[in-house]
């Protein structure tokens, strides 16, 4: 996904000369098209993340579109409060990439780990909360970000992240996207974990129990006009995310769920980072394996709640 | 604005009778913080070497002038007033409930509060990157941080000087409210902040130590012209807490003490207001 956001950004900012590109010492030759392509308008800011999101905002504050891009939890977690009011409270339309969101970097350990960034950006007044599944989405994703002209935060995947659209789909920011149909169950997704959500749902499929799959790029504002036309029809529904299941996506429709009664005859199931640190080592697949995020498990549990 | 030397003296002492009097009325603290910095934002909105636009406070091409240490607000909202961005009563409904005159300045607290301010360490950051977009805008406007000694704690202070070294943004100029104390206790103990002049030169910047309750030094640390080496600017300002008022001048209670009707009264005798 990396790679498809180094390139959609360089095609942005030939189109508009607002846009200007803040990185937090990362992406060695990622960037270097953008460079030569747009002189003077890329910034290595060092380690120094809680700096660099001041300096966005500085920028878009005085009629620059910058975007800011390190480590998802580097530039979540650790400069929350710049975020929070040289961002949010001052209403700087920075654009706050976080690369390897999730478990993408699970070999790195907990240090490199970002489960709570959801938790934490969404509860920001003002704060868009984006999470594309794949690089053709991300490219929207950015598109629609740099349009809305507001603060907006984006977690991406790390590289090699498996094609779910065959194109740039439409979107919008705030609306979902039905990926499949099913009468017995749904699987509401963000993010790159879309892909075991739909490989769940084949592993059903081939049981006999047919799941629709719903995807939503939009964490926030959330799409509540589609989570009640799912809950209408649907007595079982599962939040799939590569997240903490504290605060994070499925808790914002958990939120939704207990305010507007809409899951009264529903169940609502959860799938995300446990409330623990992984102390393990191993890639991304075995690290969604210990948070029971892989296809297969997804499928289990929905087969044992049915 | 561009007032005489004079004039500029007895601005001094008129804001020193706004923040005091604005202190007393709402009761808020931070008075001593406000007394220290008055001679340098004066300097800086009165003193005629800042661009500043109060008829249209979003003039792109203006100066910014951001006060880092926002607990130094009524400071702010006392000269926007004087300068004319909004009617001087309007300073009669700071920290009034509802009023959106609050006790640190927002986004939409008054015209001509460039960033919310208001926890330490925000302002240069900021600062810079508003210094980044006037070099690629081609655009001439430079930029005013106003820090307080205690600020200097903040780890993101010292990021923020480390960028503006590697950009070489020489558009920018930092003064920092040195008045050695800091909410409770000496600055130079509760952190090692000494040797402040050295540690700014050291992080690349072109620093200097001026005194900062001198017009004469500060007019003239404005009028500077940009370092032809490219090193942005700090200048390290002597001052004292709660300077103007013999009764809390070097007294760090006033970090926190709210004026009374006498001490009121008392404060604007010995400023010549009374």
């Amino acid at each position: 996904m990396r790679n498809a956001f180094a390139d959609e950004i360089t095609s942005m900012a030939l189109e508009d000369e607002r846009i200007h590109l803040l990185s937090g010492d990362i992406g060695n030759r990622l960037f270097n098209n953008f460079q030569d392509k747009c002189p003077g308008r890329f910034f290595n800011c060092g380690v120094a993340e809680a700096n660099m999101i001041s300096v966005g905002a500085g920028m878009c504050l005085s009629g620059l579109r910058a975007v800011a891009y390190t480590i998802t939890t580097f530039i979540t977690s650790r400069c929350f409060e710049q975020i929070k009011l040289d961002v949010c409270y001052n209403g700087a339309p920075l654009i706050i990439v976080g690369v390897g969101a999730g478990l993408s970097y699970a070999s790195l350990g907990p240090t490199h780990h970002s489960f709570e960034d959801v938790a934490i950006l969404r509860s920001l007044p003002g704060m868009t909360v984006l999470a594309p599944c794949d690089a053709f989405e991300l490219r929207a994703a950015l598109r629609a970000a740099v349009a809305l002209n507001k603060p907006v935060y984006i977690r991406i995947g790390k590289k090699g992240e498996p094609k779910i659209h065959s194109a740039i789909p439409e979107l919008t920011i705030g609306k979902a996207m039905k990926m499949r149909e099913g009468g017995d169950a749904c699987l509401i997704s963000s993010g790159p974990i879309l892909f075991e959500a739909l490989k769940a749902a084949e592993i059903l499929a081939q049981a006999g129990i047919n799941v629709e799959v719903i995807n939503m790029p939009t964490i926030k504002p959330l799409d509540t006009s589609a989570l009640e036309e799912v809950v209408s029809r649907h007595k079982l529904v599962m939040t799939i995310e590569e997240s903490s299941v504290i605060g994070g996506f499925g808790s914002a429709v958990a939120d939704w769920a207990a305010e507007s009664g809409a899951f009264a005859r529903t169940r609502l199931m959860r799938a995300g980072i446990p409330d623990h640190f992984i102390h393990e080592a191993g890639e991304q697949e075995f690290a969604r394996e210990l948070c029971g995020l892989t296809g297969k498990q997804i499928a289990q549990r929905i087969q044992q709640a049915l | 604005m561009n007032l005489d030397l004079k004039s500029l003296k007895e601005m001094a002492s008129q804001i020193r009778g706004d923040v005091i009097e604005m202190s007393h009325r709402a009761e808020t603290p931070h008075l001593g913080s406000c007394l220290s910095v008055i001679d340098i934002l004066v300097g800086a909105f009165f003193g005629g070497s800042i661009r500043i636009s109060p008829s249209n406070p979003q003039d792109p091409d203006r100066d910014r002038i951001i006060l880092s240490k926002g607990h130094a607000a009524t400071v702010l909202y006392a000269i926007l007033a004087r300068c004319g961005y909004f009617p001087l009563d309007r300073l009669n409904d700071y920290a009034r409930e509802g009023s959106s005159l609050q006790e640190h300045p927002g986004p939409s607290s008054v015209p001509g509060v460039e960033v919310a301010t208001g926890s330490l360490g925000h302002g240069l950051g900021v600062g810079l990157g508003m210094a980044l977009a006037a070099r690629s805008q081609r655009k001439q406007f430079r930029v005013v941080a106003v820090l307080s000694d205690g600020e200097c704690n903040e780890g993101s202070v010292w990021e923020a000087a480390l960028f503006g070294a590697a950009q070489k943004l020489s558009n920018v100029t930092v003064f920092v409210d040195y008045n050695k104390w800091q909410a409770t206790g000496r600055s130079n103990e509760v952190l090692a902040l000494a040797p402040l002049r050295e540690k700014w030169a050291a992080f690349g910047w072109d620093a200097h130590e001026i005194d900062g309750h001198s017009m004469e030094a500060i007019l003239e640390a404005l009028k500077m012209s940009p370092d032809p080496a490219g090193r942005p600017r700090a200048f390290i300002c002597n001052t004292i807490k709660g300077k103007g008022c013999s009764f809390m001048e070097d007294d760090n209670n006033w970090h926190y003490r709210i004026p009374k009707a006498d001490e009121v009264q008392a404060a604007f005798k010995e400023l010549g207001l009374a």
